[in-house]
């Protein structure tokens, strides 16, 4: 299994049942800062459960997972809320505030979380909303008036809103047409890039295997609650694990 | 043979009841276990003044009109209802603080409660359901957001201070239709009425209503924003978690009332 210097994330044989059904078993796995990192698998292979591990909105049966150098099992409640804010998701179908702008959607954790004036907070949903390519005549758009791919624009600028240290996405381009779905994997990499130097890591959780080749840095594959492989892009299409090979050629 | 058949469907039987039973505690110990988030989340910085605010107006403010319309009709069918039945032993002037008594200390605060529960309640459990099933509740928590804060703080504050005001105007407009309709229809005489409400009706009785309003609100709301965070999938669990939230804020009231008053006639 690859391991890294000061990884972003590291899980130390993590486990979580709930019940006696077992979801993640005994998984070690750490993530690289400053990386694009897709973790594929399919459908209940524990995708979902091992990124609301990396969150701290489950906690493992046994074992142990650290972020940034903190293991969140370690901090109160408040504190891991507060934690919380070096993280940005993006989620499958954006999840905006339905009764809020395009505009009030980004300016949202600015408000909540900054204490930067209202001059100040449109300057920066300008420029996040720029840099994700949506122009002004969208900033008071609500979001039923959006496009699938707008919406998704819109959530990565309310996601990067405050500067986040992970970013991750859960499954970003399911249920888009092939144009928005270049369009949506071109903005994590250009995300990624324009974040470098502030060492962002993005972690992706995904289907897309063209998509994942050509995107990322590691590619991970989940498979009933155990990382079968864990490989660098490059490489993982030569894999020789079988589940991999079919899950490639499906 | 027939014996043995007939114990079984016996057994299972009571293992149902008994499953039912174990359901119902559960259900019970999760929605404690939510009123303790919202109390505990209550008296936690930052105060969402504004969301307080919203939610009080569309508890209170858009109530207001139907609870009109309710609580008049009600105190005018209250006075002749009780004029018919009051003339035969020839006590019709007792129509007034009847009709009063019966508004503050029962039909105010439960038919108001009622209204609430249907209107404002299932609003609110549609809300949160459909944010939960869209992820919204989730970006709310990975925000670092309490949801349980955000969400269902407002508007239990709002309905359980909205309510009681609901209440008092159910219980004024109620008691406007019954002078209306006992001194122009009934020909009550008019001086008669009012002296007789001011004989019998104390403010003892007006705040019967008042804490019994205060409670319905409080627990329709948990009520409601329980069965809205309950919601699991898709367009039939808001459906679901809707109706649940509207049948149990009613049931609630109606059995609430019962208690309350064995409670409250002795202290007030």
């Amino acid at each position: 299994m690859l391991s890294f210097d000061k990884p972003a994330i590291n899980m130390k044989d993590l486990s979580k049942s709930f019940g006696e059904h077992s979801i993640l078993k005994n998984l070690n796995f750490e993530i690289p800062k400053n990386k694009i990192v897709t973790i594929l698998g399919f459908s209940g292979a524990g995708k979902s459960t091992l990124l609301k591990h990396m969150l701290g909105l489950l906690t493992p049966t046994s074992g142990s997972i650290s972020v940034l150098g903190q293991n969140l099992e370690e901090l109160e409640e408040d504190e891991l809320r507060h934690f919380r804010q070096n993280f940005g998701m993006l989620f499958q179908y954006a999840a905006l505030f339905d009764s809020l702008s395009t505009y009030e959607n980004v300016a949202f954790p600015l408000r909540e979380f900054t204490k930067l004036t209202e001059e100040e907070i449109f300057l920066r949903v300008q420029d996040l909303l720029t840099s994700v390519g949506l122009e002004e005549s969208s900033y008071y758009k609500l979001p039923s008036e959006l496009s699938g791919g707008m919406r998704k624009r819109v959530g990565l600028a309310r996601a990067l809103a405050l500067n986040p240290r992970i970013m991750l996405y859960d499954e970003p381009t399911t249920g888009l047409d092939p144009i928005t779905t270049k369009m949506v994997n071109d903005l994590i990499v250009s995300m990624a890039e324009k974040n470098k130097d502030r060492g962002m890591t993005s972690v992706i959780i995904s289907h897309d295997v063209k998509a994942s080749l050509s995107i990322s840095d590691f590619i991970a594959f989940l498979d009933r609650g155990s990382i079968v492989e864990y490989l660098p892009a490059s490489e993982f299409a030569k894999s020789e694990n079988e589940l991999v090979k079919r899950f490639i050629n499906l | 043979m027939e014996n043995v058949k007939k114990r079984n469907f016996l057994l299972a039987r009571i293992e149902r009841l008994g499953a039912s039973i174990i359901e119902a505690v559960e259900g019970l110990g999760r929605i404690s276990h939510f009123a303790g988030r919202v109390f505990y989340w209550m008296f936690k910085r930052p105060y969402r003044t504004k969301l307080l605010i919203n939610q009080l107006y569309f508890v209170g403010n858009k109530s207001i009109f139907i609870c009109c319309l309710a609580g008049s009709f009600t105190g005018m069918v209250m006075a002749y209802q009780t004029y018919f039945g009051f003339k035969i032993i020839n006590v019709d002037s007792l129509v007034g603080p009847v009709v009063a008594l019966t508004l503050a200390k029962e039909l105010a605060p439960v038919l108001a409660g009622l209204i609430v529960a249907g209107r404002a309640g299932a609003a609110m459990a549609a809300q949160i359901g459909t944010m939960k099933v869209t992820e919204q509740v989730d970006a709310l928590e990975v925000m670092g957001i309490s949801s349980i804060q955000y969400l269902a703080v407002p508007r239990v504050i709002a309905t359980t201070i909205a309510l009681p005001m609901l209440t008092g105007l159910y219980l004024f407009v109620g008691n406007a239709g019954s002078v209306l309709v006992g001194t122009k229809a009934l020909m009550i005489d008019e001086a008669i009425y009012l002296n007789k409400l001011g004989e019998f009706m104390f403010m003892a009785d007006i705040w019967q209503g008042l804490i019994k309003a205060t409670v319905f609100g409080f627990v329709i709301s948990l009520v409601a924003t329980y069965f809205g965070f309950q919601v699991r999938s898709g367009a039939e669990g808001v459906g679901k978690g809707t109706n649940l939230a509207v049948v149990w804020g009613m049931i609630s009231v109606l059995v609430l009332d019962y208690f309350l008053t064995s409670f409250l006639v002795h202290i007030l």
